[in-house]
């Protein structure tokens, strides 16, 4: 066990740059002021319905701060609602079923099937403005993002375990405390990991929706989706490999100066009550650990907050009586949310026939159609599962075996993983312009490029976490090579697998939508596919036909999870755990 | 606080308005998922008064833990009030603490900080929070680690650290929830010396201990009155005060006499407990409610076994305390292992001695096959679940059985959680007689041979 002085390192090491450091410090945090501002600006500006991409070299910084612009804000969002929600669903027993539910179908559904509808319902609430466009975007991030966030929060609030809910209230803390002294920190790290997943997801679908064309109607915001896709529309192909390794760089320096540093860092809200033997590094938060202002200013800044707070919530009656932790008494419910209740309900009830009218446009023969998309888009998308598991495996598994390849290979399937496929469809469309091939294989190919790379990484992960000593006696009783891959290495992996799939299964319905429809170089490809006949409505504005090809994407998503994946999950968690 | 309207109060209670907390007729019911509803305290009377060390002591099962909970307001009683100085205690400010078998402590926190944090919630400025804290750390011996992480401290100085937190609100009532019982013996036996210092000594301002443990030894050596819990629902066996002098010394005579007196108690659930050694008698106690299971002890065959082993050695009849100091076994080790044998008629009771039974002996000096074969008839002669199982497989065409269909029935007499240990147990048991198998995959009783047949059947299955 380590009894070091927990602050023994930073006394050590003679700090070189403390200065500098300090002074960099200053410079990014005027720099976010100046960021604020400067967006600020540019939404204010007279409505200009279609903004004309530049693909020169010097507007591409520009975009790329709008970009990150958007993806900030659409971040900051999802990671305040989910808190909100995981908190009020854990808290109120009689919501929570609803609140779960509600986060379960929510977090299964490609949210790009949305874009369409929240697109046309923000652009008329505020029209003749790129404002309408812009909220429509960062609230289709918002919503893939959010429900991970959400349902991690949740669930962490949820296995808080007993003695400490039990300490927190037999010492009296006011829920301000509770909150940021037993809920936040416990909830930390899922938060790290799953803002990871959702950022990467919100790449995704950002890249694509800054261009957008339904109909005659061209909706372009100013950003690297728009300036890749003009890119690709002009035949310009050294904008375009900008464009890309502009991206490409923004996802690796946010994996280095951002997720590292906070994965490193939220190492210490571990609940174990050990010290782990290989924990992450991260040279910059060992560099911002030695800013002597980050050190001390944000304390000082907080308590002043804070201790007028404590103060005052001291002479609550929360903080004076120990509240019981199972207080079932059901408190009469008022008539106010009576009303509430069946106001939202009725409302409820009356969306929901309107949509049904909606749907009265749907002919026969468009039924069929949408049958034959859906069935269509299933098979390719578990094709694509298929070919990338069948490469991944082998691969992921030699990896997996060879350490120092290891260790070198996974952080970069890591990145790979959150590099938006989005960014190389372009690529792939000229490509198979050039070679004049269809969209019916391309669309597998363009899934491909985004759902592998997740498998990969946790077959690696898998691979490595088979103990050496079951390896051992696989070699020492001389198994065949099939007995190896039926009995330990599949076995072995299948957990990580399942991760996996999961996560490249969702991805692969995602990308879904626009693989199978798109327009490069003026060239309109498209083939079979739910995907293309929820874009093929929107360009003719078929609202019924979108609604419903939306609705079947989501139950066939939904059911698989329920009846496929969750099973396989529920097997991988009991019969093939090792260890425990 | 004047209706004296209580007809089992202890003669040794004092007058109501002294006790700092007072639980009157207080019963606990969990709800199930089935609609039952299963008590796990039934109506008991209890007092914590200024100047005493009281130890609450039963087997697992017994609601120890829900009795602590319930009397600092953690948890609401289905029935009965408890009372803070005569104030019902959903409305009085207490003043209590509570040192947790697992700690407890924030591992995100530093030892100082985690000792600041319950006066912090108490609105005390951050000078005086510091001082006060930083004195309690010294008291508990761990000057020098304030900045230290609990995850860097052994399990010894982290329960300094729990206590530490626990005393810096100078609590009136101090409860501990078998504070000791995660640590090693000698670190134990250091902290447990430590704190009748800290209480002799008046080092710290609490003017009651309420302490709540499964070793009996530890009860004796520390508690001026200890309460015995039995189950099936909790209620009070036995109540009486310990008069050793301190520093009680654990070879003395009126240790072990007191030592021995507690297991006879809790060996012999069914029997009215007789009076302490040297003591006044308690409140009487109630007799078990009448029951369709047995509760099944959650022993291991092998446990049985190398228990009668160890006692046919010893001339087949030992005392029951020394056979637990020998092994160094605290009562919920031990007893299992006991009711079990016990209740495959396999030893018994006599005088807190435990005693081979002739089948016993046969079972102790069998080889492994033919243990099987003892085990099997003595378990479907005395255990109703094992018999029942079998008979449902036996009855049922396919041989299998869901382990839903016996949960349901068990649900009507334990909690939920406990009900799928008696599974557990009889599925130990039921795979060690050979009397069938479970699939844990489809949560199936299945008969021994037809798993097999299935296996072979099935091929490879990965």
């Amino acid at each position: 066990m380590n009894l070091q002085h927990p602050l023994a390192r930073s006394l050590v090491i003679v700090r070189k740059t403390p200065f500098l450091v300090d002074l960099g410090v200053a410079a990014a945090a005027l720099a976010v002021f100046f960021a604020i501002v400067s967006t600020g600006v540019y939404w204010l500006q007279k409505p200009i319905p279609i903004v004309p991409i530049s693909n020169s070299i010097g507007a591409l910084p520009l975009y790329a701060f709008y970009s990150l612009v958007r993806m900030a804000i659409a971040y900051g969002l999802s990671l305040a609602f989910a808190v909100s929600y995981g908190y009020i669903a854990a808290y109120n027993p009689r919501i929570e079923p609803w609140m779960v539910a509600v986060l379960d179908i929510l977090q299964s559904i490609p949210v790009l099937s949305f874009l369409p509808p929240v697109v046309l319902a923000m652009v008329s609430l505020i029209p003749g403005h790129q404002l309408g466009i812009e909220m429509a975007v960062i609230l289709l991030i918002f919503t893939g993002q959010v429900w991970n966030l959400a349902f991690s929060f949740y669930s962490s609030l949820k296995t808080i375990p007993r003695e400490m809910l039990e300490a927190s209230r037999i010492y009296r803390y006011s829920g301000w405390q509770r909150f940021w002294q037993l809920e936040m920190p416990y909830s930390a790290i899922g938060l790290v990991w799953n803002s990871i997943i959702s950022v990467a997801g919100g790449w995704f679908a950002l890249i694509f929706c800054e261009t957008f064309i339904m109909g005659s109607r061209n909706f372009q915001l100013p950003g690297l989706g728009s300036y890749i896709q003009s890119a690709a529309n002009n035949g310009d192909v050294h904008a375009l490999l900008r464009g890309i390794a502009a991206v490409i760089l923004i996802v690796v320096a946010t994996d280095q100066l951002i997720w590292r540093p906070l994965i490193a860092w939220s190492d210490k809200f571990k609940f174990e009550q050990v010290e782990s033997a290989d924990q992450v590094t991260s040279p910059i938060l060992s560099l911002l650990r030695r800013s002597k202002i980050l050190e001390t200013l944000p304390g000082r800044i907080w308590n002043r907050v804070e201790e007028p707070l404590y103060q005052r919530m001291a002479q609550t009656r929360e903080c004076r009586v120990v509240r019981p932790l199972d207080e079932t008494k059901a408190r009469k419910s008022s008539p106010a949310l009576w009303a509430v209740a069946a106001a939202g309900a009725l409302a409820i009830c009356w969306a929901a026939l309107q949509a049904m009218f909606m749907l009265r446009t749907v002919t026969w023969p468009d039924l069929r159609l949408l049958l034959e998309g859906a069935a269509a888009t299933f098979l390719r998308v578990n094709a694509s599962l298929i070919i990338s598991a069948l490469w991944t495996i082998p691969v992921g598994v030699a990896i997996g075996f060879n350490p120092r390849l290891a260790r070198i290979v996974q952080p970069l399937a890591q990145i790979l993983a959150s590099v938006p496929a989005t960014a190389f469809f372009p690529i792939l469309l000229i490509g198979l312009v050039e070679i004049g091939g269809g969209l019916g294989i391309g669309s597998i190919a363009l899934m491909l490029l985004g759902t592998q790379w997740y498998i990969l990484f946790n077959v690696i992960a898998g691979a490595m976490s088979i103990p050496s000593d079951l390896r051992e006696v696989a070699s020492l009783y001389r198994f065949t090579r099939w007995q190896r891959w039926t009995r330990l290495i599949l076995p072995g992996i299948f957990p990580y697998l399942i991760t996996g799939m999961v996560t490249a299964s969702g991805g692969a319905w995602n990308a879904s939508v626009m693989a199978e429809y798109s327009n490069v170089k003026g060239v309109r490809l498209q083939t079979i596919g739910l995907g293309a006949q929820i874009q093929g409505a929107t360009d003719s504005g078929r609202l019924g036909m979108l609604l419903l090809a939306t609705i079947m994407i989501s139950l066939i998503v939904v059911t698989m999870n329920r009846l496929v994946w969750r099973r396989l999950y529920r097997l991988a968690e009991t019969r093939y755990k090792l260890g425990g | 606080m004047q209706e004296t309207i209580v007809p089992n109060a202890s003669l040794e209670a004092p007058l109501a308005t002294d006790a700092i907390i007072r639980a009157e007729k207080i019963e606990k019911y969990y709800a199930q998922p089935s609609q039952n509803r299963i008590q796990v305290i039934s109506a008991t009377d209890l007092s914590i008064v200024p100047g005493e060390i009281l130890a609450l002591l039963g087997p697992s099962g017994s609601g120890k833990s829900t009795m602590l909970r319930m009397l600092t307001g953690l948890s609401t009683p289905t029935a009965g009030q408890v009372y803070w100085h005569g104030t019902p205690i959903s409305q009085a400010e207490i003043n209590v603490s509570i040192v947790f078998q697992s700690f407890a402590l924030f591992p995100w926190l530093t030892v100082l900080e985690n000792v600041e944090a319950p006066l912090q919630a108490r609105g005390v400025a951050p000078a005086e929070r510091r001082e006060r804290s930083m004195k309690m750390i010294d008291v508990v011996g761990l000057d020098g680690f304030e900045a230290a992480y609990p995850k860097e401290l052994s399990g010894g100085m982290r329960q300094r650290v729990g206590f530490a937190r626990a005393l810096v609100v100078e609590p009136e009532v101090l409860f501990m929830d078998e504070p000791f019982s995660a640590l090693d013996v000698l670190t134990a036996e250091n902290l447990r010396s430590e704190l009748l210092e800290l209480w002799a000594k008046k080092t710290m301002p609490t003017k009651a201990v309420f302490i709540v443990t499964h070793n009996i030894e530890e009860a004796v050596l520390l508690a001026d009155r200890i309460i015995v819990l039995g189950r099936n629902p909790g209620h009070v066996r036995t109540d009486f005060p310990v008069q050793l002098p301190q520093p009680r010394d654990r070879k003395s005579e009126g240790f072990t006499q007191l030592v021995d007196y507690i297991y006879k108690v809790l060996t012999q659930p069914d029997v009215k407990p007789a009076e302490a050694p040297g003591q006044v008698a308690g409140p009487p106690a109630r007799d078990q409610r009448q029951m369709r299971y047995q509760m099944l002890p959650h022993a291991r065959p092998g446990g049985i076994a190398g228990l009668l082993e160890l006692l046919l050695d010893r001339g087949g009849r030992d005392d029951m305390y020394r056979l637990a100091d020998d092994l160094a076994f605290e009562i919920d080790d031990l007893l299992p292992i006991v009711d079990a044998a016990q209740m495959l008629a396999f030893l018994k009771i006599e005088e807190g001695d435990a005693v081979i039974t002739p089948s016993g002996e046969e079972f102790a000096n069998s080889e492994i096959l033919r243990q099987k074969e003892l085990f099997r008839n003595a378990a479907t002669e005395n255990v109703l679940l094992l018999r029942q199982i079998r008979r449902a497989l036996d009855a049922k065409s396919d041989h299998t059985v869901p382990e839903e269909f016996f949960l349901d029935m068990l649900d009507e007499q334990f909690s939920e959680e406990e009900s799928q240990l008696q599974i557990q147990t009889a599925v130990t048991w039921g795979r060690y007689a050979e009397l069938f198998d479970f699939d844990s995959g489809r949560r199936r009783f299945v008969m021994p041979d037809a798993l097999e047949e299935e296996i072979v059947t099935s091929g490879d299955d990965k």
